[in-house]
C-alpha cells in the first residue's frame, strides 16, 4: 500500500482539538448573545480567546493539510458523496477560518477594544464603520449557525461511514488511540 | 443468505437511527443554550424591547435608551492618589484624552430635556499603554431597582396600560422607593455642567500589589449647583440642556472631580439601590476637564457604546449583576442602532462641516 491510509498523528490531534474548541465556541456564542446574567461577560471573554486560539491552529492545520494531504476515499464511495466530502471540507475549512476574522473585523468596526487572554489587546483591523459592523455581525451569526449545521452533517456522515458503510474513513481521522 | 441480510439490514437501520439521535441531541442542547426552549429567560433583545425605543415617530439610529445627547472631549487629569487603590495607568498622575457624552435618559431623540428627569455622563479615557475606560454614569443618587431582573419588571411596568402595573411593581420591588422619591423630590438644574454623576455600580480595584478594593465613583461638578423648578425649565424650549452647555463651554473648560468611594468590609456591593454609608472614605483621583463640545451627529461620541465593562487592567467587574446586564443591552442597542445608520442624520443642524 502505497497511498497514506490516515492522518499523520498531528493532523488527527489538530482535527479533535479544534473540534473541542469549535463545539464549544458555537455553544458558548448562542448561549452569551441570550444571557444578560454576569456570565455572560466570562463567556465573551471566553468566546474572544477561543477564537483566535481556534485562528491560530486552524491555520496550522491548512498548513499541515497542504504538506501532507489526505487518505484518499473509498474507491466504491458514489460520486454524489464523494463530491459532498469535497465540498463540505472546503466549507469547513472556510469557515473555521474566516468566522474568527469575521468576529474579530466586527469588534474592530464597532471600535471595541479586542481583549484576549484576560490583557493582550489585538490591533484593530478595520475602521469603526456602522456598515461594516452591520455586515459583519449579520455574517458572524447566520455564518455560526451554517457552520453549526455543516457539523452536524460531518457528524453523520462520520457516524455513517464508522457504523454503515464500515469503510475505514471514520479511522483514518479516528482518536490516536484507535488502531493502527 | 437472507437471513444474515436481514441481521444486516436491522443493525443498518439501528445505526441510523442511532446517528439520527446523536444528531437530534445535538441541535436540541444547541437550541436550549440559546434559550429557544426558555421564553422566560431575560435576554438582551428582550431586555431592549422592553424600552419600545424609539417610540412612534422617532426618528430611528439612536441609541435605544440615552437617546438623546451632545459629545464632549477633553482631558482626565489624573492626580496620582488613586494609584493607591488601582494599577490601572489612568490613576498615574498625567494627562489623559478623555470623550464623552452628556445624556437624559430617554428612549426618544426628540424628548424635551425639561421632560426627563435622568440625565447621565458618558466617559471613555484612554491611556498610553492602548487601555481603555468606559463608563456611563447618571445624577440619580442611588438605581431604581436591584436586579436586572426588576429593571426588566420597570421597564415593562412604565410601559404597561394597566392601572396596577406601577403599584403592583412598586409593591414588589420595595427597593424602588428611594428612587422615586429622588424622582419626585429631588432638585433639578438647568446645566449638565451641575450636575454630580454617579457611577452607581460597585466595581474592584486591584492595586499594585494585587489587593483588591470595593468601589464606586461620583464626578462632582466644579460649578455650582442651583436649583431649578422643572416648569421653570420647560419655558426653556426643548433642547435647553444642549444649548446652554455649548453655551457655557465658550466661557472656559469645565470641571468634575473623580471621585472615589471605598467600600468597609461587608458594605454591599451588588445593589445599587443600597447606598454606602456616608462616612465611608472617598479619595479625589483627578479632574475631568471637558474643553470642547460638538453635536452628537457629526460629534466623536456618536459611534462609541459605552460600555461599563470596557475597564483597564486594574479594575474589574464586582458581584454587582448591572456591568454584565448594561453590556449586553448596550451591545444590543449598538447593534441596532449600527444597522439602521441610514436613517441617523449624519449632519447636524449648524455642524462645521
Amino acid at each position: 500500500m502505497t497511498a497514506i491510509q490516515r492522518f499523520t498523528p498531528l493532523q488527527r490531534l489538530l482535527h479533535w482539538v479544534i473540534a473541542v474548541c469549535i463545539l464549544a465556541m458555537l455553544f458558548i456564542g448562542v448561549g452569551m448573545v441570550s444571557s444578560v446574567e454576569p456570565k455572560y461577560l466570562t463567556l465573551v471573554s471566553i468566546h474572544k480567546s477561543l477564537g483566535m486560539a481556534i485562528l491560530v491552529l486552524a491555520l496550522i492545520r491548512l498548513v499541515v493539510r497542504l504538506r501532507y494531504g489526505a487518505p484518499p476515499l473509498p474507491a466504491d464511495l458514489p460520486e454524489p458523496m464523494k463530491l459532498a466530502a469535497y465540498l463540505s471540507h472546503y466549507a469547513l475549512y472556510a469557515l473555521m477560518i474566516a468566522l474568527p476574522l469575521i468576529g474579530w473585523g466586527m469588534l474592530s468596526a464597532a471600535a471595541y477594544p479586542v481583549k484576549i487572554w484576560g490583557g493582550v489587546y489585538l490591533p484593530a483591523i478595520l475602521p469603526q464603520s456602522d456598515s461594516l459592523h452591520t455586515a459583519l455581525w449579520n455574517a458572524h451569526f447566520y455564518l455560526a449557525f451554517v457552520f453549526f449545521a455543516l457539523i452536524l452533517m460531518h457528524v453523520a456522515a462520520a457516524l455513517f461511514h464508522a457504523l454503515v458503510r464500515r469503510d475505514g474513513v471514520f479511522d483514518s481521522m479516528g482518536p490516536a488511540l484507535t488502531r493502527e | 443468505m437472507p437471513e444474515a441480510r436481514q441481521v444486516a439490514a436491522r443493525s443498518a437501520i439501528g445505526s441510523l437511527a442511532l446517528i439520527a439521535a446523536v444528531v437530534a441531541f445535538a441541535a436540541a442542547a444547541f437550541a436550549y443554550t440559546a434559550g429557544w426552549f426558555s421564553p422566560d429567560r431575560l435576554t438582551p433583545t428582550k431586555l431592549v424591547d422592553a424600552f419600545k425605543s424609539p417610540p412612534p415617530g422617532a426618528p430611528l439610529g439612536h441609541r435605544r435608551n440615552h437617546a438623546k445627547g451632545i459629545c464632549f472631549t477633553g482631558v482626565f487629569e489624573a492626580n496620582g492618589a488613586g494609584a493607591e487603590l488601582s494599577r490601572a495607568q489612568v490613576f498615574a498622575q498625567g494627562q489623559y484624552p478623555a470623550l464623552g457624552r452628556f445624556n437624559i435618559g430617554t428612549p426618544d431623540p426628540d424628548a424635551a430635556d425639561a421632560t426627563v428627569r435622568v440625565r447621565g455622563l458618558s466617559l471613555s479615557i484612554s491611556t498610553p499603554d492602548g487601555q481603555e475606560w468606559r463608563s456611563a454614569m447618571i445624577n440619580a443618587p442611588i438605581f431604581a431597582v436591584s436586579t436586572p431582573q426588576g429593571f426588566y419588571a420597570l421597564l415593562d411596568a412604565s410601559s404597561s396600560k394597566d392601572p396596577d402595573a406601577m403599584p403592583t411593581f412598586i409593591g414588589a420591588h420595595p427597593e424602588f422607593a428611594k428612587f422615586g422619591d429622588w424622582a419626585k423630590n429631588g432638585p433639578w438644574t438647568g446645566s449638565y455642567a451641575e450636575e454630580r454623576f454617579n457611577g452607581l455600580n460597585s466595581f474592584i480595584f486591584v492595586d499594585g500589589s494585587g489587593a483588591e478594593h470595593a468601589v464606586r465613583w461620583s464626578m462632582i461638578p466644579a460649578a455650582q449647583a442651583v436649583a431649578v423648578a422643572p416648569e421653570e425649565l420647560a419655558k426653556r424650549g426643548p433642547d435647553f440642556l444642549e444649548q446652554e452647555i455649548a453655551e457655557r463651554i465658550r466661557g472656559g473648560p469645565l470641571r468634575w472631580t473623580l471621585s472615589v468611594t471605598v467600600a468597609n468590609p461587608g458594605d454591599p456591593t451588588a445593589d445599587p439601590t443600597v447606598a454606602w454609608p456616608e462616612d465611608r472614605r472617598t479619595i479625589e483621583v483627578g479632574t475631568l476637564i471637558v474643553q470642547q463640545i460638538e453635536a452628537e451627529a457629526d460629534g466623536p461620541c456618536r459611534d462609541i457604546n459605552f460600555d461599563p465593562t470596557i475597564l483597564p487592567s486594574g479594575i474589574r467587574t464586582s458581584d454587582d449583576p448591572f456591568p454584565a446586564a448594561r453590556s449586553a443591552a448596550y451591545a444590543r442597542s449598538y447593534d441596532l442602532r449600527t444597522s439602521e445608520a441610514k436613517d441617523y442624520p449624519r449632519t447636524a443642524p449648524g455642524a462645521s462641516q
